[in-house]
């Protein structure tokens, strides 16, 4: 085949010609955490290969601990934080930042990005911020990060991706600049910060220890996951499950909703047709919480106990149909805190070296606190932008 | 068989404007011109405009990193869609290239973990050569219409995906991450191999007896069948040649990323986006019109509308928007030069 | 009829095995429950055989089911008054995305594939530019009971099932199958194909429409409401027995073909083949169908006789 061979010709040709690369020394260290073989237990199934037990138990401990910084701005404090020094990085305003975001493609990433603009709206200091986004694109976000290099950024904060496939490209930039990583990691500690909210572990327990509370015991849990193999959410499954293996629960299936608010209906009206009784409903994120919920409604039987997530169109539900529910987080109120660091670290402050925030589960005591009436059903309450200018219009709602 | 039904092959079956240049008016010279020179043109009003934009934005448009960004952004689409011009001009098209960019990317990044880098290299070769001449086979052994063969091979490779990956595996060597990440001055490897693959299928197209067949395949199978061409063995070799330039894309991607990755084809919309790139540089969705050169130009149109979308922070849905004008009204365009 | 046979054949025998998985499924509110979840594919599969059967495709309708909730769920705000003026825009909006669709493709001479194509991005980047990114308002009950209560969602699909049989049946039925047969020589014999065309894309669009209200109130407001729709609706059309390319195959198979789909779903549901290998047996009947069927018909690859491409 003469295209082979032409190819291989030019492998050799490029290889023999001196070129310059713009490829981060160092290599990508291979996809996470050895696979654990935990004990089996009743329709679980088996442990995620994503689970890692020393990060499970330090999440699930630091959800006790008091974290430290102004009790009314959770986005500015840290639990547990050991602070790394950054007088090298410090220089003079006016400071111009650069964003590689991985996408804007959910309601999520929308309430998140919005509140990042509203933050850097109110530090005068900043004179730009430079955005790129990815959509969702690994290939796309490694070349937006080595533009972004270009660009005379002060600072550079990277949302990325993916973990492993991005490692490479955020080593590169730290080579030039502070890079600030925040809501998922990467496979290096050259970061100045990684900021985070506790984890998946701690979200995927907050509900599991609620249903194993309230369920009485014996009583039939239907377990409700996106996806499998993202990492972000077999870490809230893996949680989950070693909680529901020590309760009495039977957990009778666990099934994969790819997020559709639809299959989550159809799902959940299957297993009660099927078991006529469902106890309990574990859900891995909120987005398809109230299709669940409604499913119950449709079926005419009463609403079991079940977890969501703090988007409004769940916490309304909640409250109209006075449900036994909670509702863990993943706070969109970390996407002001990278802006706040990166200022800190041009000051030449302190940082945290990975910067945990406070991630708050609303109960049905702080229900009323996060519901806001006239916000967009896919808002998430924990934005922390209640104060900010703008509020509500500037995140889809109404005066 | 027509992907788009007869409508549209009885429009590129009209006389050609092709020979009529000459003196005249605006549309003369409107005629005379070729998709692939429209595309060009286009190109470079993009380029022109782009600057200006960027300049009044108060930014630098055609700086080395955006030129290397471009290149680096567009290699893995434009080589996808060299394959998929194959296809198409072969009046057949391959929706299951992306996920088959995903397998490519998870193969190479095993094996090469495992052994070799050549070993990696040839085991993508062979996997996507396989997964052509499955599509190849469903299509005229089987008589599935490719639209619902390439689907459901598509679909096969999903599942597969599904079951034996969660998430990214295997690991690239540095040395073939030289690849994705070298360049000699402003030009990429990745881009180099780009040319390379466009080359070669522009030499297949023009100059061998090979390209003859596509082009009469794609033009009409009963009237290459009627003059002794193997159409069945045009098309299997076509879907394999086809589905070797999304091999190459994986190992282009695994290189870039560092590990092959089960979502990467799907994320980057490889099997839509190759086949807008295609008729936008001109070739006709019903076969055999167009070539390689126009669609060097339609990808390269893409990625610097995308280059300028970025560096005005121009919001990605807008982005969609601009993109699904852009795609049917140049369809538009080479359709009303056809019949005029 | 005869060539709807095997269809009907493959929906008895999934039906069958769903029901002795799941005794419930035999007693009304359990076949019901599955015809109501069915609905919006079966009147998507209606409208993409109108456009399929003339000869194209349409690509368009699964952002343009997105669309219609997001619109609605915008314009009512939660307010139960606005809901029947909004009910009757997104069907304008619905008849009005397929006019334009069909108006390019015939019109302006753009392959279907790529004008829908084209509208696909155009639908969702524009719809999500209005909102700002995310779905914003909310849907009222008033909209909600039309996908959410059973006896609506299958009254509703019933309607749309018999309207569309007898469009089949009446003149309009046969000049569409004739434009995709052999569009010159219906244009010959008095045909006008680009508005028998045009009408086949309204008809799409309406059927998205519809499926759109309909989604829309079974599972609420989402982003990714339409996602892969119009991969799933052409897949049912063809599973029908529906050729592509035009000019074969009845609407009531095309029907049915959606159905099976959603029974072939709810049995690997059932039989937890979920998840991981679902995709990989969808691949093999999509193919197997269609192979078996052009079988029969081993002329599907090539143009038929007095097809343009031949003629000219």
């Amino acid at each position: 085949m003469s295209r082979r061979k032409t190819m291989v010709a030019m492998f050799a040709l490029v290889a023999l010609a001196g070129c310059t690369s713009d490829k981060p020394a160092a290599t990508v260290t291979s996809s996470s955490a050895a696979p654990s073989s935990q004990a089996q237990a009743s329709g679980t199934g088996e442990q995620s290969k994503f689970f890692d037990q020393a990060d499970h138990d330090a999440q699930l401990a630091m959800r006790s601990q008091t974290p430290e910084g102004p009790a009314d701005k959770p986005w500015e404090q840290a639990i547990a934080p050991e602070m790394t020094d950054t007088a090298q990085y410090k220089k003079d305003g006016p400071y111009h930042l650069c964003f590689s975001n991985a996408a804007v493609n959910n309601p999520w990433r929308q309430v998140g990005w919005k509140t990042m603009q509203a933050e850097v709206a109110e530090h005068e200091e900043i004179s730009e911020l430079t955005a790129l986004d990815a959509e969702g694109k690994d290939d796309k976000q490694i070349s937006d990060i080595a533009e972004l290099q270009a660009k005379g950024c002060d600072a550079l904060i990277i949302s990325p991706n993916t973990t492993a496939t991005l490692t490479p490209a955020v080593k590169g930039a730290c080579e030039k600049l502070p890079v600030i990583v925040f809501d998922r990691g990467v496979e290096t500690d050259c970061p100045v910060t990684f900021i985070k909210p506790i984890g998946g572990y701690a979200f995927g327990a907050d509900g599991a220890e609620f249903l194993v509370e309230k369920v009485p015991a014996g009583g039939k849990v239907l377990a409700l996951r996106i996806l499998p193999g993202v990492d972000v959410l077999e870490t809230r499954w893996s949680a989950a499950k070693l909680a529901f293996d020590k309760s009495g629960l039977e957990v009778v299936g666990v099934e994969f909703t790819d997020g559709d608010a639809a299959k989550t209906k159809s799902i959940v009206s299957d297993y009660i047709q099927r078991h006529g009784k469902i106890d309990g409903v574990w859900m891995d994120a909120g987005a398809t919480a109230v299709a669940a919920v409604e499913a119950f409604e449709d079926a005419g039987r009463p609403v079991p106990p079940i977890n969501g997530e703090d988007q409004q169109d769940f916490l309304q539900k909640w409250k109209d149909g006075d449900l036994t529910a909670i509702a863990p987080t993943y706070p969109t109120y970390q996407w002001r805190t990278p802006i706040i660091a990166a200022l800190k670290i041009l000051n030449g402050e302190q940082v945290p070296k990975t910067w945990n925030l406070p991630q708050p589960k609303i109960t049905a005591e702080t229900l009323d606190t996060y519901l806001k009436p006239n916000l967009p059903p896919l808002h998430y309450a924990l934005c922390g932008c209640e104060d900010m200018p703008g509020f509500p219009e500037k995140w889809g709602g109404q005066k | 068989m027509s992907t788009t039904g007869p409508r549209v092959a009885e429009a590129s079956a009209s006389p050609d404007g092709d020979g009529r240049t000459g003196s005249g008016g605006p549309r003369r010279l409107w005629t005379a011109l070729d998709p692939t020179k429209v595309v060009y043109l286009a190109l470079a009003a993009v380029i022109a405009i782009g600057w200006v934009l960027v300049a009044l934005d108060g930014g630098a448009f055609l700086t080395t990193e955006t030129i290397v960004g471009i290149q680096q952004r567009s290699a893995a689409l434009g080589i996808v869609a060299v394959g998929q011009t194959l296809a198409i001009l072969a009046g057949s098209l391959d929706l299951s290239v992306a996920y088959l960019i995903s397998l490519s990317s998870l193969v190479a990044a095993e094996v090469m973990e495992a052994g070799s880098v050549p070993g990696g290299v040839a085991a993508v070769i062979g996997v996507s050569a396989l997964v052509g001449l499955v599509n190849g086979l469903v299509i005229t052994k089987l008589h599935v219409h490719a639209f619902i063969a390439t689907l459901g091979v598509a679909l096969i490779i999903k599942g597969v995906l599904d079951h034996l990956y969660d998430g990214p595996a295997g690991r690239v060597p540095e040395s073939f991450q030289h690849l994705g990440y070298d360049r000699i001055g402003p030009i990429p490897v990745s881009a180099l191999l780009w040319a390379a693959v466009a080359g070669v299928a522009w030499f297949l197209l023009a100059k061998s007896r090979y390209g003859y067949r596509v082009h009469a395949v794609g033009g009409d199978v009963e009237v290459a069948r009627l003059s002794g061409i193997r159409t069945d063995r045009v098309v299997v070799v076509t879907h394999v040649l086809c589905s070797l330039c999304a091999g190459i894309a994986g190992l282009l991607l695994a290189s870039r990323l560092g590990a092959g990755v089960p979502t990467v084809g799907t994320d980057g919309g490889y099997d839509l986006e190759s086949i807008a790139a295609v008729v936008l540089g001109g070739t006709a969705l019903a076969g055999g019109k167009g070539g390689v050169a126009g669609t060097v130009g339609g990808v390269l149109l893409l990625a610097v509308l995308d280059s300028v979308f970025n560096q005005l922070e121009v919001n990605s849905f807008f982005k969609d928007v601009v993109r699904g004008v852009v795609i049917v009204a140049a369809v538009a365009l080479y359709a009303r030069r056809r019949t005029s | 009829m005869k060539r709807n046979l095997p269809i009907f054949a493959v929906l008895l025998v999934l039906l069958a095995a769903i029901a002795l998985a799941n005794p419930f499924f035999l007693e009304p509110a359990g076949f019901l429950a599955f015809v109501k979840r069915a609905a919006p594919l079966v009147i998507l599969a209606a409208g993409q055989y109108f456009v399929i059967v003339s000869g194209e495709f349409d690509l368009s309708v699964g952002s343009l089911v997105t669309a219609e909730v997001v619109i609605a769920a915008r314009l009512i705000d939660g307010n139960e008054d606005a809901t029947w003026p909004v009910l009757v825009l997104l069907i304008g909006f619905g008849l009005l995305v397929g006019l334009v669709n069909g108006a390019v493709t015939t019109l302006l001479r753009v392959p279907s594939f790529i004008t829908t194509l084209g509208t696909m991005l155009i639908l969702t980047g524009a719809v999500f530019l209005w909102t700002g990114g995310a779905p914003v308002g909310a849907l009222s009950q008033a909209f909600r009971v039309f996908g959410r209560d059973t006896l609506w969602a299958v009254l509703i699909l019933l309607a749309v099932g018999v309207a569309a049989a007898l469009l089949m049946r009446a003149d309009f039925g046969r000049t569409l199958v004739a434009t995709g047969d052999n569009e010159r020589a219906a244009a010959l014999s008095g045909v006008r194909v680009n508005r028998v065309r045009i009408l086949a894309f309204v008809l799409s669009g309406l059927a998205a429409a519809v499926a759109g209200i309909l989604l829309g109130g079974f599972a609420g407001v989402s982003a990714q409401v339409g996602q892969g729709l119009e991969f799933s609706a052409i897949t049912a059309v063809v599973l029908g027995g529906v050729v592509l390319g035009g000019g074969r195959g009845s609407v009531v198979a095309a029907m049915a073909g959606a159905l099976t789909l959603e029974a072939l779903f709810t049995l690997l549901n059932l039989y937890g083949i979920s998840g991981a290998l679902e995709f990989t047996v969808q691949g093999v009947i999509i193919i197997a169908a269609v192979a078996a069927g052009a079988v029969r018909l081993p002329r599907i690859f090539t143009p038929r006789k007095g097809d343009a491409r031949v003629a000219s």
